[in-house]
């Protein structure tokens, strides 16, 4: 498969697999207020997930679908970053997992905005504003925890020990981001200075050097997706070639 | 001058359609028959919210999943706007939650049914929340201010669900041989008890004259339930399906169809906690509130600590 294809497959991926990780919360928020935020992100991340999809479609032709590109890929085929397929612990873990990565996809998709590739380009701004406010919802959370009791603090520092082993890989190159001349590494200062803006906020401190997990956006993942996608897939696979 | 009374011109007002607005003077037993009535709405959205959920990450393509995911959120979003209409009535939203998760206040017992296949999210669209729309659209007129106006934006979302319910069996009834076994079992099972959902028979129901003369319900559960019949055994014949009932027969007399008798046994038993369900709906709303709890005090505190810092600068 071409670069492009790869790359939008990627883009793909990590929305469609942060939006099913959660949905899990659907209904088991902590405050009704936030169960339905949380539910609108998730919302958000299918949404953009289907765009790359009919996007990724088109360009492989031969009756692939958004559907058949979601539910029909094994593990080693989809392209996500690592980040996105790891548990949703609880809620300092969910809340920094998404700070994390929208802070990622912030700067990403601006940086897409001028993608010759007009059609990423265009999905780019379209969910720019979405990815805003996922980004300002979740800073607030991240300092509100940190900041908030011992409890939540202990919490998110207990988060932030699970998860930023991931985020080295947001970063370094797959091979069709080199071929597109997508430069990730380029993001890494405005990702750097955003976390540790809302972690002084926050009362946390940056860890220093940790080694870094690697692996997801080229098909080698952490044995979660496996069974997130087992459940994702199971319709399409029990009944196959069935319209829903 | 003899001094107003107070229930005469409450009465005189209902009479004349004006609304009963929070701070307006009201009998204490009006107060109490609109908190539990509305709080108990507000329960069973959220609790409603479960049945569903348990088929948002298995849900068979993409755009059924978004749709699914914005069907339960919206009913979340109706949940809060109960709430807040419950509260106007001078109960707060924890203490509700705290009735419902002590089993002292009640939701509506459809949701104690599991959600066993894919076409349950389509039957529930298309019976349950078609059922709940003849409930609510005479609660757009119900004589107290805040639940009447909470009801008009909450009709027009769940026609849309209703719709998309009925759209979604469509499908499955037109699909391969397991889609319409599927559609049909899931018919078969949700028919019943969304007949219950009006409640019991109008010579058994315990709240209904009152209820009436206040115009806090405007037709009776026998006619509601009348109504409902009449539309789905029509709805029914789109999709080539049957409704489990095989006294299910048109009466041109009564221009209505008549319909088998209920299990009021049945209903009085998940009413009292022994659906196949009630126990697993409330343990997870209870779970979901005490594990939440850390992140709601973690809000109020950061809340009061930045008001703090405020204040110092």
């Amino acid at each position: 498969m071409s670069s492009i294809i790869n790359y939008t497959l990627h883009l793909a991926d990590n929305a469609l697999i942060l939006g099913q990780r959660n949905s899990e919360w659907c209904g088991h928020g902590p405050v009704l207020e936030q169960d339905i935020a949380i539910t609108n992100i998730s919302l958000d991340l299918i949404g953009q997930a289907r765009s790359f999809y009919q996007y990724a479609a088109a360009l492989i032709g031969d009756g692939a679908t958004e559907d058949s590109l979601a539910y029909l890929r094994t593990e080693r085929e989809f392209n996500n970053c690592l980040l996105v397929e790891q548990p949703n612990g609880d809620w300092a873990q969910t809340l920094l997992r998404q700070f994390f990565f929208s802070s990622y996809q912030f700067y990403l998709y601006r940086y897409l905005l001028n993608h010759p590739d007009t059609r990423i380009a265009a999905i780019a701004e379209k969910s720019l504003k979405e990815v805003s406010y996922h980004l300002r919802w979740s800073s607030e959370w991240v300092i509100r925890l940190g900041d908030g009791t011992d409890e939540s603090h202990r919490r998110l520092k207990a988060a932030l020990d699970e998860l930023w082993s991931y985020t080295g890989e947001l970063f370094l190159p797959a091979g069709y981001e080199k071929d597109l001349g997508i430069d990730v590494a380029s993001l890494e200062v405005d990702w750097s200075k955003k976390v540790k803006d809302i972690f002084d906020e926050a009362n946390l401190a940056v860890p220093g050097n940790v080694f870094m997990q690697t692996g997801g956006k080229s098909g080698m993942h952490s044995e979660h997706l496996g069974h997130l996608l087992t459940e994702l897939q199971y319709m399409q696979r029990t009944f196959p070639g069935c319209e829903w | 001058m003899p001094s107003p009374d107070f229930e005469t011109i409450f009465q005189d007002k209902i009479d004349q359609e004006i609304k009963i607005e929070p701070k307006d003077w009201m009998p204490e037993n009006y107060r109490r028959t609109n908190t539990r009535q509305i709080s108990q709405h507000a329960h069973s959205e959220v609790v409603g919210m479960l049945p569903e959920g348990n088929w948002i990450s298995r849900a068979p393509s993409l755009k059924r999943k978004a749709i699914l995911l914005a069907k339960v959120q919206d009913e979340g979003g109706h949940g809060l706007y109960l709430y807040s209409a419950a509260e106007t009535l001078g109960m707060s939203r924890e203490e509700m939650i705290n009735d419902l998760h002590s089993g002292k206040a009640k939701y509506s017992s459809i949701f104690n049914y599991p959600t066993l296949t894919w076409a349950d999210i389509g039957a529930i669209g298309w019976l349950v929340d078609g059922a709940a729309i003849m409930n609510q659209v005479m609660l757009t007129r119900t004589s107290y201010g805040p639940y009447a106006r909470a009801m008009v934006r909450i009709c027009k979302e769940e026609s849309f669900h209703q719709r998309q319910g009925f759209e979604a069996l469509l499908v499955l009834s037109r699909g391969s041989a397991a889609q319409k076994e599927m559609c049909q079992d899931a018919i078969n099972r949700w028919w019943w008890p969304a007949l219950m959902m009006f409640g019991p028979r109008d010579t058994e129901s315990t709240n209904s004259d009152q209820s009436m003369k206040w115009k806090i319900k405007r037709k009776s559960n026998d006619e509601l339930r009348q109504n409902f019949v009449d539309m789905i055994a029509e709805q029914i014949k789109t999709l080539g399906m049957k409704l489990p009932d095989p006294e299910l027969k048109w009466n041109e007399a009564r221009k209505h169809y008549d319909f088998g008798a209920i299990n009021w046994d049945e209903f009085w038993q998940v009413v009292k906690g022994n659906g196949p369900c009630n126990k697993q709906r409330l343990d997870a709303r209870r779970k979901a509130w005490e594990e939440g709890e850390w992140v709601r005090e973690a809000a109020i505190a950061h809340a009061g600590k930045r008001a703090e810092r405020a204040g110092r600068s």
